[in-house]
């Protein structure tokens, strides 16, 4: 696409944003409220949320890069780029957030049958279907692999049994993608990628409250749970071969920690210096502090456009996720420090209206557990070492 | 535009990286020079080689005889200058003072420019005045005299003076020192009677003048845009050699890196390559993090540059600041995991650290841009 027609493409985007996205829905998200999951039991918090999610629902603009028949827009990377640039100019939320779209969808494009993509992929871009995450069990964090939830094999189903950790908003899920060893022999060649129903009997979950007080996270638990091989033709109930989930399981990896990287920073293309310096003087050792801040938050900007850009053209090293996922994170723990410095005793306050509701404070301690999910800081590290660097015995 | 480079830049990377590797390497030139005590500081053939590769003129306009190119093509040679550490007055000639004459009349480009192409001449750009970079305050005066001017202070830090044979100076012309607007660029030439150098050999080898300006007699013909009117040049030419230094920066990073990530594959303690060990690994990660960070927004400030955006000076100081960051980790890392090794002279790590410290301070270093940051972003 030449330069000119996406200039054209811009010029159009921005018309239908101008028309399309509710003044309500320029505001950066304040609350859990204002995010919208979809789902069975979805709700949506006002009209502006409604009228945003069904103008970019109908454009396909939901999933701006997926192909249309699978409710996307089909857009070029470098259209989902001008998207995505002309969405953050006016603050524009997110339509709709789910793991469905940052996760498992990108698994379906690669692993899926077209059953499958015709199938749970439109069901994710309009909405219907909010899924979760079953990887972690509470005896394999960063060794993943020593996952021990089992799947019986009967035949046309597994009945399944185990425990499931950090299921990420679990209880408010309608269905679940789940690592699940199915032979116990066989390491890495013994888990395969389940989809089920969290309705399913012996489906059970409980959440975890979390030193900020919220409870983002579930342990899932299940019980007997019988799992079909086949949803209908052409729709197994895994993604990819049975018995080879650890494969899709580390491409999706790759996909947690790009989304951690690009979400997990906050909002680092504005400035935390002027954000902090509108309650009061800066103290200057502070202000000093996060004027470096602001340097690598403003740097690591460019290297979030870099790695989106090289990723979308094939280019970049295959494990620079990693990368990402470790300076990202690190760089938005060491943000709300700040902004709890700043904040001084203000940003203490826990439930009060002023404090909303304690946001400061609650956001820095969610923070603590960015460089953990997903692969820790230290195992980022150690990626890095071997993959990259090629360094001897990583 | 994607943040990568397109195939023309990917084809003079290749030109540049191979090119500087052999022909400007560290034992044909740094080397080679600094043991000969050569007082230029640099090897005028290597700079006929320049200008012969098209780099000396690459950010002069088509019409002036140069190839039209922009700061991240610069930051492409520059990078491989770093890589290398190949001295050469291409940052001051080819980048500070081609900047600035790109704002002169067209008698002031005829006079100097073909010279500067041809490789025949090397200019330097004057601009700080005392240990710090400060261009806020100027206080190097140029008072009207007859057609002309009398120009009377002194400037430090002016890199390659003594060999060049013109200087770019930015001397204020009304105003007090502190004045944003009164300043003028000059283009001073070599012989100029009343201009002296004190020509000191720095840290990383590399030559600069403290130069002092006794009423120096200048015709009207050595103004280089308007009289009262350098400060926007001026700002545009801090801009680019901030974006090209960085690219420097960048290429001394990642040549340090590079070596000691080698060098611990190599290096056998306790029965075992110490690359092995995690406390070292660990390390070289987050330092391969923070360099590509660091190349990253370097090669965005100079799209931006480019491109004449507004966010473009805010996004120089966040490249010039970073890559200050990360280079000085590589080198400091470098010369550590390099153990004693690392400390002699024979062995190259060290010099990657000291033409970083020289580069820390040129054109301002992680503080002053930090602080840059802080005031474009309004608080």
């Amino acid at each position: 696409m030449s330069d000119s027609d996406l200039e054209a493409f811009r010029a159009e985007t921005r018309q239908w944003l101008e028309a399309n996205c509710p003044l309500e829905m320029r505001e950066p998200v304040r609350d859990e409220e204002d995010v919208y999951w979809g789902g069975r039991n979805a709700s949506f918090k006002n009209d502006a949320q409604k009228a945003w999610f069904e103008a970019c629902r109908q454009k396909g603009y939901t999933v701006p890069e997926w192909p249309k028949e699978y409710g996307g827009a089909g857009l070029t990377p470098a259209q989902g780029k001008v998207l995505r640039q002309e969405m953050a100019a006016i603050n524009a939320r997110p339509p709709l957030s789910s793991f469905g779209i940052w996760m498992l969808g990108p698994a379906l494009l690669h692993f899926g049958t077209e059953g499958q993509k015709q199938r749970f992929l439109n069901e994710i871009a309009n909405g219907e279907i909010r899924w979760c995450q079953g990887y972690s069990e509470p005896g394999s964090g960063s060794d993943l692999v020593s996952m021990q939830t089992f799947g019986e094999d009967k035949g046309d189903h597994w009945v399944v049994n185990g425990q499931k950790i950090w299921t990420s908003y679990a209880d408010e899920a309608d269905w679940i993608f789940c690592l699940v060893r199915t032979d116990k022999d066989n390491k890495y060649q013994g888990i395969t990628f389940m989809l089920f129903d969290m309705a399913s009997d012996g489906v059970s979950t409980k959440p975890i409250k979390l030193i900020s007080g919220n409870s983002p996270f579930c342990e899932t638990f299940m019980d007997d749970v019988t799992v079909p091989k086949s949803y209908g033709e052409d729709i197994p109930g895994y993604v990819g071969e049975i018995n080879r989930g650890w494969d899709v399981a580390k491409y999706l990896l790759g996909h947690e920690r790009e989304m951690i990287s690009a979400t997990g920073g906050g909002d680092r293309a504005t400035s935390l210096g002027a954000v902090a310096s509108r309650q009061g003087a800066l103290d200057p050792v502070l202000r000093a502090e996060i004027a470096m801040f602001d340097v690598d938050a403003l740097a690591y900007t460019a290297m979030s456009e870099k790695f989106m850009d090289e990723l979308k053209s094939g280019k970049g090293h295959p494990a620079q996720p990693n990368m990402m996922k470790y300076a990202g994170t690190e760089l938005n723990k060491r943000r709300n420090e700040l902004v709890m410095a700043a904040g001084g005793s203000h940003a203490l306050e826990w439930e009060s209206e002023a404090s909303n509701g304690g946001k400061a404070a609650r956001g820095w301690l969610r923070t603590k557990a960015n460089s953990i999910e997903g692969g820790t800081s230290e195992v980022m590290l150690n990626v890095i070492s071997k993959r990259i660097l090629d360094l001897p015995g990583a | 535009m994607p943040l990568y480079y397109d195939d023309d830049q990917t084809m003079l990377a290749e030109t540049a990286s191979q090119f500087m590797g052999e022909e400007g390497s560290i034992k044909n030139q740094l080397r080679h020079w600094r043991d000969r005590d050569c007082k230029d500081g640099f090897g005028h053939g290597l700079w006929k080689q320049f200008a012969e590769m098209g780099f000396t003129g690459m950010l002069v306009d088509e019409d002036d005889g140069g190839l039209g190119m922009g700061q991240v093509e610069a930051g492409i040679v520059l990078e491989e200058i770093g890589r290398n550490l190949t001295p050469s007055p291409f940052l001051s000639s080819s980048v500070l003072a081609a900047t600035a004459l790109k704002h002169g009349s067209n008698d002031v480009k005829g006079r100097w420019l073909p010279d500067l192409i041809s490789g025949d001449k090397v200019y330097a750009m004057a601009i700080d005045e005392g240990p710090k970079h400060r261009p806020e305050r100027i206080a190097t005066r140029a008072e009207k005299s007859g057609n002309g001017f009398r120009l009377s202070g002194k400037k430090d830090f002016v890199v390659y003076g003594a060999s060049s044979e013109m200087i770019v100076v930015a001397a204020r012309t009304s105003g007090s020192d502190d004045d944003k607007d009164g300043i003028t660029l000059f283009a001073v030439p070599q012989d100029a009677s009343g201009m002296s150098h004190d020509s000191v050999r720095l840290v990383d080898s590399s030559m600069a003048s403290h130069v002092s300006f006794d009423n120096v007699e200048l015709d009207g013909d050595a103004v280089i845009g308007e009289v009262d009117g350098g400060r926007a040049i001026l700002d545009a030419v801090l801009m680019a050699g901030r974006v090209g230094s960085a690219a420097e920066g960048v290429g001394v990073a990642r040549g340090a890196m590079d070596m000691t990530v080698d060098y611990i594959k190599q290096r056998k303690q306790f029965g075992r390559l110490i690359g092995e060990f995690q406390a070292l690994q660990h390390r070289a990660a987050h330092l391969y993090s923070e360099v590509e960070i660091a190349r990253a927004v370097t090669v965005k400030a100079a799209q931006l540059v480019d491109g004449g955006s507004e966010k473009a000076e805010l996004m120089t100081s966040v490249a010039k600041a970073k890559v200050a960051k990360a280079a000085g980790l590589a080198v400091r890392e470098g010369v550590q995991m390099h153990g004693g090794i690392g400390m002699t002279d024979e062995y190259d790590i060290g010099l990657y650290m000291k033409r970083d410290r020289a580069l820390q301070e040129f054109l301002g270093d992680q503080y002053y841009h930090a602080g840059r940051v802080a005031e474009l972003s309004g608080y």
